[in-house]
């Protein structure tokens, strides 16, 4: 090895992984292992183990990875973007940018099922609800979707499903109108093909509503290309006919227009990304989704509602969850699971920054800027398209003279959208200063072979281009929280008065089983708010964009040797699209070998929900595998179901280790049996956090799979998003990959074959700016590194293992009685004697800890996976707080403790519930709220007490309360 | 809760009562004891079909949504619309709280249904 003088000591590895010096060998003695070594050797079957270390850069220390990626950052030329496309550059407000978007109270937390730990951002989420609802004109929102690709392909799918009586057996056409986004086009031709949907795009003024397979439309509003148009006679034709309308569009241009909803749509969806979002080379954003009230139980995605706690007060949660994918399985309405929390938040916020009157504001002023240019365009004699528009112009010219114009354009630093060669896009947006329309405007003139400052720009001309009909005339934004903060500290007290309701990996660890909530390094982080990287348009042009490109490529190679596959599509914006992608993928490959017959995949009965969704979102049957009495996959039943389906069998989907937290030692047997078949093996990534470095998906004999970028490769959940979930694949199937119509992903810029799949992202790369915290995850510990990481990973899983078996009762583990990096403790025989997982949940937030995953994969259990991020005091803490939670649950069992009236029943308990005047429960209130000494410094205060669930799902409240209610 | 023994029983949960040419549904006590709080109950248009074996609405609960399976083919006369407001009263009276009426369209359909004491049996197991 090369001797290094004065090595840097700001090494990430010591930062990242938690346990250290001493506490490694007291660990290692409490598991009873003679060795880190001995004990993997244990955990992990010999026959999968790599037999070579991974072959990644060496890591580079925290400093020097932040000014290497400052010089790749360089490589990314920020041009003036007016490309539009749902893209739209922003003034992220730097409140928000402080508060929300850099700052780990808001990016660390999980999704919000532990609704009394996370009231903060649950009201954020039903602000947003109640922007897009208002916005919109519609009587119900979702609290965000993946892009707005998907949220189409999930419009598409809500009429299909709505319209089932009209449809009988018939499978339905959808039309499209051929003014919709390109890549929204292109997505909806993924999600439609494989359940049998014909898409028809056309003209919207040529749609033939009278043919009785069509039961649904889409239409853009305003258009691709900038047209803002009457909705409602469309609409009314429609639905004369008995065809559902949905209507993708731009909620800027909804200050001012007037809102699908009040024309009649059934759907309406669109990207939130412009208020305040940066553009980040695709994402991630937040797209909205809202629907009419009739439809409200057939709404994708996660709905917020307003319910009440044990004390009869106001409070939030997730409602309607029974449909999502983790109970309903195959008979889910899609497979979504990850969202955009934290976009969507960051929008919700910016509209309460801004207010109505703000926001119409911004819509006015971007408006007014693009009638000036449309008058200097005029005058320089161009035709510009668009009679009524709001942002957009579509100019057309001969090709000499586009030519000319992109000349001039490219050298002043500015992308448009060329759409053939005889056609130029302008979409304006917040950031348009008067030296940048000066800027356009002498582009123009220049190309006009006018000279640079001679036409002179008419700023007199206001108000809007379309008629007093689609003026909008309803308000918008009426609730008192989008009046209130409009100075800066209101608006940061504001925010830091949510997030102090939240419990994040800033206040304690959260040992979600099946979630991996790792550190999210903030050198990992920086570099995402870079402007570089920020504000980089997803469709600008190759040239543009060479530091992301180098990003993309490095990242795709290192998660190559990392999986032990050919090629990794970066597309798929979570984990359930990755399976979806994979699935097509798998698809296109047997189509391609004229075995499309084969639609039927083998999923084992503790797979993940989405397993089932996605493979029926992709068009295959699900057959289940039963699972043994030691939790692993019942290999005789893989046999026997897999020789029956011999002719039909496409594959099967199989987590590893199982969501039990086991390495199955039959994994190749399994794998050898689906490939005898002629099946292909789908590997989920979900648990890759145990892989790293030691196995592989290729070793254990996969074919594909996806990898979770927000757990094993530290992107932060965000709240509830973002998340990442390429997908690697074996050589075979590279050229299935997804493909995308307006940018090239393939190596070298090449088009794609025709084998690939339609894409299944909007953007081509997802979210490609969250793609950096990978990046930098990877780059800063280098493959020793990623290893250590497992290597602590399942340390610190047996280490809790061996200190609370003694208490609880572990499922399941291997023969020796190792576990993965997660493990499951049975709580079901208490549930006679009164005492529930829900309740030993809801007392760890007295403790100031998130609980683990409740009821996944077994019903009546918690999960708990550590990660390697945790050090050993922070993970003793969390022993000693169940082990005094089970000291609880013996006094209920003994009865000790009143059976309905005691510290588990009644937690969370609020400071308001401990210190009230009159106190009545048989237990006294330090062990209410500090049951242990060391709960006092810096106790977490749940802001609710238990949330009653059965009153929220009866009395669905999705936006906010009228403010009497608040009194 | 006892089982009624003026109704029919299906093994998928339902209960039925037949008078006349009129047939009442609605889910058992067992099966609301196993959904947990009823939230919402979605069902079919009246005039329409239902076929015995057959999926004709769904169930949802805080833990689940279920569905909803016919005992019998017939066309449905009315819906509970009560159900809307209380969705509850699945679980406080599940043998009194009805969700659709048919009309029957083979009268001797219920005779191969599980009475009382055979349903009873079943839920043991």
């Amino acid at each position: 090895m090369k001797q290094v003088q004065f090595p840097a000591l700001d090494t990430f590895a010591p930062r990242h992984i938690g346990p250290r010096g001493g506490d490694v060998a007291a660990m290692l003695e409490a598991v009873g292992a003679a060795s880190l070594d001995a004990l993997i050797d244990e955990a992990i079957p010999a026959s999968i183990r790599l037999k070579a270390p991974l072959n990644l850069p060496e890591p580079e220390s925290e400093s020097t990875y932040l000014a290497r990626l400052k010089t790749i950052a360089k490589k990314n030329k920020v041009f003036r973007s007016f490309i539009g496309l749902g893209y739209s550059d922003t003034l992220t407000p730097s409140v928000i940018r402080r508060c929300v978007f850099e700052n780990p109270g808001w990016y660390t937390p999980y999704t919000p099922y532990q609704a009394e730990i996370a009231q903060g951002r649950l009201e954020s989420l039903l602000n947003f609800q109640t922007m897009v609802v208002e916005l919109t004109g519609m009587a119900v929102a979702n609290a965000s979707l993946l892009d707005e690709g998907t949220a189409a392909g999930e419009a598409m799918t809500l009429l299909h499903r709505v319209q089932g009586k009209k449809l009988g057996e018939a499978n339905g056409t959808f039309l499209v109108s051929d003014r919709c986004f390109p890549q929204t086009v292109e997505v909806l031709r993924s999600r439609a093909e494989p359940l049998g949907i014909r898409l028809e795009i056309i003209r919207s003024d040529q749609m033939n509503f009278d043919a009785p397979e069509v039961f649904g439309a889409l239409v853009q509003y305003p258009c691709e290309a900038g047209s803002l148009y009457d909705l409602k006679p469309f609409i009314d034709k429609a639905h004369a006919a008995n065809v559902k309308v949905a209507v993708a569009t731009d909620l800027l241009a909804l200050a001012l227009a007037t809102s699908p909803g009040e024309a009649g749509a059934d759907c309406v969806f669109g990207n939130s990304q412009r208020f305040g979002v940066p553009l980040g080379f695709g994402g991630p954003h937040a797209a909205f989704f809202a629907t009419s009230q009739e439809f409200v139980r057939h709404m994708p995605g996660r709905v917020i509602g307003v319910s009440i706690d044990a004390h009869g007060h106001r409070a939030y949660r997730m409602s309607l969850q029974t449909r999502e994918q983790h109970i309903r399985r195959e008979k889910a309405t899609s497979n979504i699971c990850t969202a955009q929390a934290l976009l969507a938040n960051m929008a919700a916020m910016y509209a309460v920054y801004h207010g109505p009157e703000g926001i119409k504001a911004i819509a006015t002023r971007v408006h007014a800027m693009t009638r000036a240019l449309d008058g200097v365009l005029k005058t320089l004699g161009y035709q510009q398209q668009n009679q009524q528009y709001f942002d957009t112009l579509r100019v057309t010219a001969d090709a000499t003279r586009v030519g000319a114009v992109r000349d001039a354009a490219v050298a002043a630093g500015i992308n448009f959208r060329y759409i053939g060669d005889s056609e130029i896009g302008v979409s304006f947006d917040e950031t348009v200063t008067m030296a940048d329309l000066k800027a356009v405007v002498d582009v123009f003139a220049s190309a006009a072979q006018k000279g640079a400052g001679t036409v002179a720009i008419d700023s007199s001309t206001n108000g809007p281009t379309w008629p007093a009909a689609l003026v909008r005339k309803s308000a918008y934004l009426t609730h008192q929280v989008f009046n209130l903060h409009r100075s800066e500290s209101e608006m940061m007290r504001y925010i830091r008065s949510l997030e102090r309701k939240d419990v994040g990996l800033d206040t304690s660890m959260i040992p979600l089983g099946s979630c991996t909530m790792k550190l999210n390094a903030a050198s990992e982080m920086y570099p995402v708010s870079w402007e570089e990287f920020s504000r980089i348009h997803p469709f600008a042009p190759a040239d543009q964009t060479g530091g992301y490109r180098q990003i993309i490529e490095e990242l795709e190679a290192a998660l190559c040797e990392i999986t032990g596959f050919a090629a990794v599509s970066l597309q798929p914006n979570s984990g359930a699209q990755g399976e979806f992608a994979g699935l097509l993928v798998m698809r296109g490959y047997h189509q391609s070998r004229g075995e499309g017959a084969r639609d039927v995949v083998l999923i084992p009965a503790s797979a993940h929900g989405t397993n089932p969704a996605s493979a029926i979102m992709a068009g295959f049957k699900v057959v289940v595998v039963a699972t043994d009495p030691n939790g692993n996959v019942d290999v005789a039943d893989l046999k026997k179901k897999a020789a029956e389906h011999a002719k039909d069998l496409a594959g099967l989907m199989i987590t590893y280790p199982s969501t039990h937290g086991v390495f199955e030692d039959s994994i190749r047997d399994i794998c050898a049996t689906i490939h005898q078949y002629g099946g292909q093996v789908y590997m989920d990534g979900a648990n890759m956090n145990a892989q790293v470095g030691l196995t592989s998906p290729a070793t254990i004999g996969a074919d594909l799979c996806h990898l979770n970028l927000h757990k094993t490769f530290a992107i932060p959940h965000g709240g509830g998003g973002p998340g990442m979930g390429p997908i690697g694949v074996a050589k075979h199937l590279v050229p299935f990959l997804p493909g995308h119509p307006l940018v090239s992903t393939r190596r070298g810029g090449s088009s794609d074959p025709p084998e690939a799949i339609p894409p299944v992202s909007a953007a081509p790369w997802g979210s490609a700016s969250i793609l950096l915290i990978s990046y930098g995850y990877i780059r800063m510990l280098g493959g020793q590194g990623v290893t250590d990481a497992t290597r602590f990973a399942i340390l610190n899983a047996n280490y809790l293992k061996s200190r609370l078996e003694k208490h609880y009762d572990v499922l399941y583990t291997r023969q020796n009685g190792r576990v993965a990096h997660e493990m499951i403790f049975d709580l079901r025989a208490f549930k006679s004697k009164g005492v529930e997982e829900g309740d030993v949940a809801k007392r760890l937030m007295d403790f100031g800890f998130h609980a683990p995953t409740v009821s996944f994969p077994v019903p009546g259990t918690l999960m708990i996976e550590p990660t390697e991020s945790e050090p050993k005091a922070e993970l003793d803490r969390f022993c000693e707080a169940l082990i005094a939670i089970r000291r609880e649950i013996e006094d209920v069992v003994t009865g000790k403790a009143d059976p309905k009236d005691n510290v588990l029943r009644n937690a969370p308990h609020t400071a308001a519930a401990v210190s009230i005047n009159e106190w009545s429960h048989p237990y006294s209130r330090e062990q209410a709220a500090y049951p242990l000494p060391w709960v006092r410094a810096g106790k977490f205060w749940p802001s609710v007490g238990r949330i009653d669930n059965p009153y929220g799902d009866r009395n669905l409240i999705c936006i906010c309360p009228p403010m009497e209610a608040y009194a | 809760m006892s089982y009624p023994a003026d109704l029919k029983y299906t093994k998928e949960h339902e209960w039925i009562r037949v008078d006349g040419s009129t047939g009442t549904i609605g889910i058992t006590d067992f099966a609301q004891q196993q959904l947990g709080d009823v939230v919402y109950v979605e069902l079919p248009d009246v005039g329409s079909t239902i076929t015995a074996g057959q999926v004709f609405g769904t169930i949802e609960s805080v833990k689940a949504v279920s569905e909803l399976f016919a005992p019998v083919t017939g066309e449905v006369l009315e819906t509970n619309g009560s159900l809307k407001d209380r969705p509850d009263h699945v679980n406080s009276k599940p043998h009194e709280t009805w969700m659709v009426k048919v009309k029957l369209a083979n009268a001797g359909d219920a005779g191969s249904l599980m009475d009382a004491a055979a349903y009873e049996q079943l839920i043991q197991k």
